[in-house]
């Protein structure tokens, strides 16, 4: 019940955003000329290749947050049954916990946290 | 059995006009709010009190010309907004709205899927959110709008880490996945906020940062970025865009509602004396007298404080919330087992 439930909104909303955006194309007007498709920046004309090779920062934090989103998908089980599992699976989570925050604190170490 | 389909579908199509409804009016209440913060009157033309003002942007969102850069990448620059719009409307359908109606033999609970991943559920959809945005804003070929979109990525994944750290404390004090039981076991005061306060700090800050709301809007900071990821956008895929920027809003605070503050609990629940359903439609105008709370919150903050430097707030979610939000979780821990009971 409940899966088949979410597959009938999911179905709803994709008609939902599909229908209003073609009515947008149907009751908007519409005109064109050379220079009304260029890329908007204030006036100035854009200059070279916007899909080049952008800022390594974004990188580093998007691994940074792949190491600690798996850590998540690893709590995610445990804390549900943590009511049954008692103290020896709170010691373990500690280390685990630990050794993730000691990842952190190298990552902090090596000022990957800092933005440049 | 087959009422219970036909009650499903149409609990289904009257949460998503009502998230629709509240977005629209939630825009004019954050202009309303604006106005009142900066002392002055707010939109008050289109009908009573400016009442009309939504259906008026609504309509001419629709008639606006539709515009693509030359340059963009046709498809993605469709599906980006729609997208967004998609995974905005999906959040509604594990919260529950309020307990269950029983009339006759059946059983009609105020949510539209009790699924036992609820949580999980929730914040997958939310994870989704940041491919909307990223598709728009590199589609659209221009450079602001792809600062915009990295911007916006980082933040959010940022962000839902802490989110997700938060989370698990209350999966530890619920022992459960499903929203459902979340709320139930919060009967009466025994709000999770009492017991989770820093949680609640910690959720409630990425709630904002998710939802791209000041001070956390870099994707969007239209005094350096013009637009942000949504600058080559006109017509209704603009509106989109900033109708979800509501909806998400709207489920954010649900959440915040359902999570920390008990959802449809109020206190004195029982010693009201009344019937079953009495409570549950009570319990549903609670819960909506919460999450406007929440809403007015996320305005309130809006218009009072200004946003963040970029280096600021990735300073604040990696080095300040993230080890919180472990913190959190230990401790949360060992308090349970030192006051089991």
């Amino acid at each position: 019940m409940g899966s088949a439930s979410l597959i009938v909104l999911l179905i709803i909303a994709i008609a939902f955003a599909v229908v209003a955006v073609y009515i947008g194309r149907i009751f908007g007007t519409s005109s064109t000329n050379s220079v009304k498709g260029e890329p908007y920046e204030c006036g100035i004309e854009t200059k070279g290749e916007t899909w080049v090779q952008f800022h390594i920062g974004y990188y580093l934090f998007a691994l940074l947050f792949l190491v600690f989103d798996v850590e998540i998908v690893f709590l995610f089980p445990w804390a549900t049954v943590i009511r049954e599992l008692g103290v020896v699976a709170l010691v373990e989570i500690f280390f685990f916990t630990l050794f993730l925050f000691l990842g952190l604190l190298y990552a902090y170490k090596k000022k990957a946290l800092s933005w440049m | 059995m087959d009422i219970q389909i036909l009650y499903k579908s149409g609990l289904i199509i009257v949460i998503l006009l009502l998230s629709l409804v509240i977005a629209m009016y939630a825009t004019l209440a954050e202009r309303k709010i604006a106005g009142f913060f900066q002392d002055r009157l707010g939109p008050n033309r289109a009908g009573i009190f400016g009442l009309l003002q939504p259906v008026a942007d609504g309509v001419k969102l629709f008639f606006k010309e539709e515009f693509m850069p030359a340059t963009a990448d046709k498809f993605l620059y469709v599906l980006g907004p729609s997208l967004t719009m998609l995974i905005a409307l999906l959040g509604s359908a594990v919260i529950p709205w309020g307990n269950t109606l029983v009339i006759g033999n059946n059983v009609f609970p105020l949510q539209v899927a009790d699924v036992n991943i609820g949580v999980l559920y929730v914040f997958a959809v939310t994870s989704i959110g940041v491919y909307g945005i990223m598709i728009g804003g590199w589609s659209s070929n221009n450079k602001y709008a792809l600062m915009g979109a990295v911007r916006a990525a980082s933040q959010m994944i940022s962000y839902e880490l802490a989110m997700g750290m938060a989370l698990i404390a209350i999966v530890m004090m619920s022992g459960s996945l499903s929203l459902h039981d979340i709320v139930a076991q919060q009967h009466g005061i025994h709000w999770n906020v009492w017991y989770q306060p820093i949680g609640f700090f910690v959720f409630v800050i990425c709630a904002f940062a998710e939802t791209n709301r000041t001070p956390f809007d870099l994707p969007e900071c239209d005094s350096e970025l013009i637009g942000g990821y949504h600058t080559e956008y006109s017509s209704m895929k603009l509106g989109f865009y900033l109708f979800s920027e509501y909806i998400n809003m709207f489920i954010s605070s649900a959440m915040i509602a359902s999570l920390y503050f008990g959802g449809y609990n109020f206190p004195f629940l029982h010693e009201l004396g009344m019937s079953h359903n009495w409570l549950t439609i009570v319990g549903t105008f609670v819960l909506f007298a919460k999450i406007g709370f929440f809403m007015f919150l996320f305005m309130w903050v809006r218009w009072t404080l200004p946003r963040f430097r970029y280096d600021q707030l990735m300073r604040f979610g990696w080095k300040v919330l993230l080890p919180l939000a472990i913190v959190n979780i230990v401790a949360t821990g060992v308090i349970y087992e030192l006051f089991k009971k």
